[in-house]
């Protein structure tokens, strides 16, 4: 059996990835070991969100979103598609005093925002405490329901004949993958989407960054928007410490996600009661009714960080080697980018933005920079 | 932190007999349970007064109370956050509870099955109506149809009489055939047989059907009949409730969020009933569905085992292991499920209530884990207690690993969990 595309790992992004190739009109094969979207994919929020921590991450962020609000009116009902935008909420004056150079930059990249005085941002957001400095809208940014919408992109790819195998990887190089049983598969292309599972790759410096996320039972109304600190940005760009972060998403159901944690060096998938603790009292500092509310499940999942923050998408030394992996939080977000850049690039098609900061091959360049 | 040096969850007969046998000894027996009585299911009381009715039962409350166990009322427990701890939750507080020796006595609850109208107001759980009752529901004057299976739908019915229901009929989906060799077992037992004819008496004349099986509940807006079958002949009876269970399945979260190994769908013990985990023991139906009698001797012996008196542990267990095995085996056999039941569903009927999933939603998926991941079926507040079992009737699926908190608890609460360092992350900003 040849393939022109195999590609490693069924979570959002390989799904992603298949629904692309195949739809071009490529011969693709994924392969999951496990349960599609049951992994990272199923542990993420869903927020689909532009971030600005670098020019490189608004483009991708921004071209993903776009191409997730041409997709929404097609998305199945189990995907949870809700344009409810990204309140960012300022604590205090020097937080806000940031806002405006974070407006300008949105609106540079065509992204529509606002800024709320605290009166304003009272009404948007009754729940939240008082005092607070102002916020930041962006209107566009949206959430879904991340397995829904991984399932939604393989069923595409499958219905554009893309074969869904279930079986281990464990060597994947030169147009050929080698299964858990000895079988050879030969291809094209290789890409190889296994988020924070580096086992097939492991000389890339992709490091696990373990989350805990809350779900409570349904209070619909109580909260509108996805509503995140503005200080999230400090604490997520740390490479180093555990931090906790105020982040919480409205779902469909009326139920609200509690996030949101970042620790390195633990590899550990159990509830972290420290962490959980924390990042708890933090949301319960800026919405206090979420004290009273009650938490039905709590769990952890693996973001892929990289050291720049930015994923790698593109080609590798060995060429018919493709990587779509380190997507740290925004691998949701990005899945539809990141494989539209990926099947543009494989297709020889022009793409509507630069793949070149997202390229495997600087990682390389940074490790000769620094010998 | 409260310490005890042996803690039992769950004050049913089980748990009952486990600290009075352990609090015979010198140490510190906490005996917690989420209800605001002892008792259990079948022993469920509002107080610890006296019921001339069951006198079985007030002798072992009252050894209870002289035993000098300490009891601790609604409680429940919602994580093991470290090996010796239990994390409890009473209203909103938060209390961690260490130990030195665990007892596992959590009972059983209902097996709910989805069939078409099971979901409309008036149709409940048989077990879920009685305790309605003895909580303070008018039921008297209320025309009851009991259905399903199990001894609970006889006790249930008899329960319901007492409180003054018309009840309109049983129906028994096993066979008489089945129902015959499970009643030379009870046969065995005098005190079995006397329980029988007691309840018998008190159904005064109500028909009790084997080989029947409700198809459907109907009423638009309530229930007004209930659509039953005997395989060959179906009918329709007119009435205000339907109280239906299909046997019980054991809650052995718990145990599995703490570790232990389990065989099949019960926790593995060995002969002093304790599990693969050397202080915690299990007794009573997660160990095996196997009733009163089981649950009483099986909590003695944990009692005894984890108090280090083991001789007379073994004795009580060479006693009566095989009689009680054989108990277990007949009930299983009486009561296993028709394959008739596990068609009943329409593509249109709710499987899990909690997040509103249909039948037909889950029928694409080969396993729990898929389906929860896709359908959320399992994922609402009750955490999959009752389309867990059902969906492993109907697919066959086996349930997956149990999380923290296992149930719903306040935010407020998470934030008191913690317990190892008073410290918070670093650098949070």
């Amino acid at each position: 059996m040849h393939y022109d595309v195999i590609i490693i790992g069924a979570g959002i992004v390989g799904c992603a990835c298949a629904r692309e190739c195949a739809t071009a009109g490529l011969k693709v094969a994924i392969i999951e070991h496990h349960i599609p979207a049951a992994a990272t994919t199923a542990a993420g929020m869903g927020h689909i969100v532009t971030m600005d921590d670098s020019p490189a991450q608004l483009a991708l962020t921004a071209y993903s979103r776009g191409l997730w609000q041409q997709l929404a009116p097609q998305l199945p009902a189990s995907a949870e598609y809700e344009a409810c935008g990204t309140l960012w909420v300022a604590a205090d004056d020097e937080e806000m005093a940031g806002v405006s150079a974070k407006q300008s930059v949105y609106t540079a990249a065509g992204i529509a925002s606002s800024t709320l005085s605290p009166d304003v941002l009272a009404s948007a957001e009754p729940a939240l405490r008082r005092g607070l400095s102002g916020g930041f809208l962006v209107p566009d940014d949206a959430v879904v329901y991340p397995p829904a919408s991984a399932q939604y992109f393989l069923q595409q790819a499958q219905a554009s004949g893309t074969v869904l195998l279930q079986a281990r990887v464990i060597r994947a190089a030169n147009h050929s993958v080698q299964l858990a049983d000895a079988t050879i598969l030969h291809t094209g292309k290789i890409i190889i989407a296994t988020g924070a599972d580096i086992s097939l790759t492991p000389t890339l410096p992709i490091q696990k960054r373990k989350g805990h996320l809350l779900i409570t039972d349904r209070y619909p109304g109580l909260i509108h928007h996805q509503i995140v600190e503005l200080g999230y940005l400090k604490s997520a760009h740390k490479l180093t410490a555990d931090s906790v972060a105020f982040n919480v998403q409205p779902r469909q159901t009326g139920q609200i996600l509690i996030g949101s944690s970042r620790q390195y060096g633990n590899d550990d998938p159990g509830l972290d009661q420290r962490i959980l603790a924390a990042m708890l009292e933090r949301a319960i500092s800026y919405i206090p009714a979420l004290a009273r509310v009650s938490g039905i499940r709590a769990w952890t999942g693996f973001r892929a960080a990289t050291p720049d923050k930015l994923p790698l998408i593109g080609p590798t030394e060995d060429h018919s080697v493709f990587l779509a992996m380190g997507f740290e939080g925004l691998g949701i977000t990005n899945a539809t980018g990141a494989a539209r850049l990926l099947a543009d690039h494989l297709l020889l098609r022009p793409s509507a933005i630069p793949l070149t900061p997202y390229l495997p091959e600087r990682i390389k360049q940074e490790a000769y920079a620094h010998a | 932190m409260t310490h005890a040096e042996v803690l039992i969850v769950g004050a049913g007969p089980a748990g009952i007999a486990a600290a009075t046998a352990a609090a015979r000894t010198s140490r510190s027996v906490l005996l917690l349970d989420d209800n605001h009585a002892p008792g259990g299911q079948i022993w469920r009381t509002d107080s610890l007064a006296p019921n001339p009715r069951d006198r079985h039962r007030d002798a072992a409350l009252t050894s209870l109370q002289q035993s000098g166990a300490q009891l601790l009322f609604n409680t429940r427990v919602c994580d093991a956050p470290a090996p010796g701890i239990l994390t409890t939750l009473s209203g909103e507080a938060i209390t961690h509870i260490e130990y030195d020796k665990l007892i596992l006595a959590t009972g059983a609850r209902e097996r709910l099955l989805p069939f078409p109208g099971w979901t409309l107001p008036g149709v409940s759980g048989a077990g879920g109506l009685q305790a309605l009752t003895k909580g303070g529901f008018p039921i008297a004057g209320k025309r009851v149809v009991v259905a399903g299976t199990g001894p609970l739908l006889i006790a249930v019915a008899a329960h319901l009489a007492a409180a003054h229901a018309n009840i309109v009929c049983v129906a028994e989906q096993a066979t008489l055939t089945q129902m015959a060799a499970f009643a030379s077992a009870i046969a065995s037992s005098p005190a079995k047989i006397w329980q029988g004819i007691k309840f018998r008496a008190q159904l005064r004349g109500a028909p009790y059907h084997t080989s029947t099986w409700p198809i459907a509940a109907l009423g638009d807006t309530h229930l007004t009949s209930v659509r039953l079958t005997d395989g060959s002949r179906t009918w329709e009876e007119p009435c205000d409730y339907l109280a239906c269970g299909f046997h019980l399945v054991p809650n052995t979260e718990l145990a599995s969020l703490l570790g232990c190994t389990f065989n099949g769908d019960f926790v593995a013990v060995d002969v002093l009933q304790r599990t693969s985990i050397g202080n915690i023991y299990c007794a009573g139906e997660p160990v095996a569905i196997g009733g009163l009698d089981a649950a009483l001797i099986q909590g003695e012996i944990a009692g005894l085992a984890a108090t280090d008196q083991l001789q007379q542990a073994q004795a009580l267990h060479q006693r009566h292991a095989t009689s009680l095995q054989r108990f277990v085996t007949r009930l299983e056999a009486a009561f296993r499920l028709r394959p008739e039941l596990l068609t009943l569903a329409h593509p249109e009927d709710i499987v899990c209530r909690c997040e509103d999933v249909r039948f037909e939603q889950l029928v694409p998926y080969t396993s729990w884990t898929a389906a929860k991941l896709q359908t959320r079926c399992g994922m609402g507040p009750c955490q999959g207690r009752i389309c867990g079992p059902a969906t492993q009737s109907l697919f066959g699926w086996k349930p997956t690993s149990v999380r923290a908190p296992l149930s719903p608890v306040p935010v407020s609460a998470f934030i008191q969990f913690d317990l190892r360092t008073p410290t918070a992350p670093q650098e949070i900003p």
